[in-house]
């Protein structure tokens, strides 16, 4: 706490050094931009996962809306439509470069890292060009950004900057002459448009991404973000192939994405494939254990059974309709001990999978799981969880489940 | 042997406690309004009504279901005296084979029990999880919408027909 205190006041002194911007002039100009170029730039909006965070559910592409629940508070992705008054029609290419590259907007407000420019300040010029020309010639939606409920100090936006004399390392991601190129244009994509470790690095108390612990693991929307190094957990091995065809669609080793991943494929399944195919050389290279045989999953069911009779007896009457069936269910692999969620070090992701089912992104095709918020009780779903976690995982078991259960069942209902 | 709760009646039942409350509504209980579809909880043929909530009866076991309230479509009207529900059905033949309907209908049932004049996106976000195979999806939502209009005159909205044309 006083270690907390100190950071603010060095925090806030900093910042208000720092902290004054200037605001760049309105761009009221006719743009006019080549088709490729805009082309281009959709590419690698899908890439960036721009709509993900800046489109309500439900809600226009871009028009922004969506509530980001942090440890700090409740931000909302804004209106990126070139609407004027409310969203970034007055943003000249300069005022973009530094929004994504700073973190300031084109009034001079700095921004929270919720939004990952971090990651986006080591985007190549050309590659923000094409991201503005793609954005610029959207339908412009009128759409006032919701005003964010953040918890003083986090509030007080000055203080962003102290944030980023301490965080914002805008060196471009180097390229090293060992790896193939594909490696090396995964990499690029990975750590600054992609921001894969937006999720899956933890953050320190500021919230911001622990470099020595680089996809050691982290979380979104209240899910589990697994390591996309050598300390991912399920005894399922990823090869390059397998990697890009999970990141693409469906994988008949690891199944599909769900939760806050689903949109990241979804949106994968749009662009080049080269680009997938790079970002499965660059995290498969890490994520590979070259040598490693396939380890028995299934071996402890009859422990299993007699630890969680409950949880056997559900698991039979419920969930085998499907996930015995050797993988016959279309999107569905041959054993639940496939899934990375059961080995995670806390239940959330299966909780999250229980209770609210799974469902493809709109417009897309995969897997189909019905909800059973309904149909179970807390401490219903907790017996099978801990079936599962003592059949399939060595991890150890799962504690407050129920209590887990109870809270995520607040969190998600509407 | 489990006591079921079935349209306000306990039927005592033999069947395994693993066995889906499908099997047993229409096998033991000779209820067959819930039909079986896929037998994976994907398309909704099944759907009945558990303490107020639509649920898959295919991938329900009995063994959960001590003390709760199933309301199936038998607990809805009969031929000769249809719920309104029913009736706005059949007022809009909301139906080609009509496999899917019972499900259709008990799906709406708990959402008109819940909300009593949903909006137009709030019935197809509700109705989501099932499928009809002949496309009659608009006269469905027309029947609903009609029901809501039926037990609730006074919210006036125009329902039926800025449906179809959409």
């Amino acid at each position: 706490m006083a270690f907390s205190l100190l950071l603010i006041v060095v925090l806030g002194a900093t910042a208000l050094f720092f902290a004054t911007h200037l605001s760049i002039p309105e761009d009221r100009s006719q743009r006019v931009f080549a088709p490729d170029l805009v082309r281009r730039g959709g590419e690698l909006a899908a890439l960036g996962y721009c709509a993900s965070c800046h489109t309500a559910e439900n809600g226009k592409p871009f028009a922004g809306g969506r509530p980001l629940a942090t440890p700090f508070g409740t931000l909302f992705g804004t209106n990126i439509t070139p609407d004027p008054k409310t969203g970034i029609g007055l943003y000249s290419q300069a005022a973009f470069a530094r929004t994504m590259r700073d973190g300031i907007d084109r009034a001079g407000r700095d921004l929270y890292p919720v939004f990952p420019y971090n990651h986006f300040a080591r985007l190549t010029d050309e590659d923000l060009s094409a991201l503005y020309a793609f954005l610029m010639t959207r339908a412009a939606v009128p759409a006032q950004n919701p005003a964010n409920h953040l918890t003083f100090p986090y509030n007080v936006r000055p203080l962003l900057a102290g944030w980023k004399l301490l965080y914002l390392d805008k060196k471009p991601v180097p390229r090293d002459q060992t790896r193939s190129a594909e490696w090396n244009r995964g990499r690029y994509l990975v750590e600054a448009l992609s921001h894969c470790g937006a999720c899956h690095t933890p953050r320190d108390r500021l919230g911001a991404e622990i470099a020595s612990q680089h996809f050691d693991s982290g979380e979104a929307e209240d899910w589990w973000a697994p390591p996309l190094n050598h300390k991912f957990p399920s005894p399922v091995s990823w090869s390059e192939e397998s990697l890009f065809n999970y990141l693409r669609s469906w994988d008949v080793g690891h199944g599909g994405a769900v939760g806050p991943m689903a949109p990241v494929v979804a949106a994968l399944a749009t662009v080049p494939e080269q680009d997938v195919r790079a970002i499965a050389a660059y995290v498969g290279a890490t994520l590979a254990k070259p040598g490693e045989s396939e380890k028995r999953v299934d071996e402890k069911q009859p422990q299993a059974a007699e630890a969680h009779p409950q949880g056997a007896e559900l698991y039979a009457g419920i969930c085998a309709t499907c996930h015995e069936t050797g993988g016959h269910v279309p999107f569905t692999v041959t054993s639940l001990g496939q899934h990375t969620s059961i080995y995670a070090p806390d239940p959330r992701n299966v909780i999250h999978v229980v209770l609210e089912g799974v469902r493809p992104p709109e417009g897309t095709v995969g897997a189909v799981m019905p909800a059973f918020a309904d149909t179970l009780s807390d401490a219903q779903i907790a017996d099978i969880a801990a079936y599962l976690r003592a059949r399939f995982s060595r991890g150890g078991e799962w504690q407050n489940i129920e209590a887990e259960i109870a809270r995520l069942r607040r969190s998600t209902s509407p | 042997m489990i006591t079921l709760n079935v349209n306000g009646r306990s039927r005592d039942v033999d069947d395994a406690p693993n066995t889906p409350l499908l099997y047993v509504l229409r096998g033991t209980l000779e209820l067959n309004g819930a039909k079986f579809g896929c037998g994976l909880g994907q398309c909704g043929a099944c759907t009945v009504v558990i303490d107020g909530k639509p649920v898959f009866s295919c991938l329900t076991p009995i063994s959960i279901l001590q003390g709760r309230k199933i309301t199936t479509l038998e607990g809805l009207g009969s031929e000769d005296a249809p719920s309104p529900l029913q009736r706005a059905f059949i007022e809009e033949q909301a139906a080609q084979c009509g496999y899917c309907i019972p499900g259709m209908i008990m799906r709406a049932h708990a959402l008109l029990t819940a909300n009593q004049s949903p909006t137009d996106a709030e019935i197809r976000e509700h109705m989501n999880a099932n499928l009809c195979r002949c496309g009659t999806h608009m006269r469905i939502l027309a029947a609903i919408n009609r029901a809501a209009g039926g037990m609730h005159a006074a919210g006036a909205r125009a329902p039926a027909k800025a449906e179809e044309e959409e």
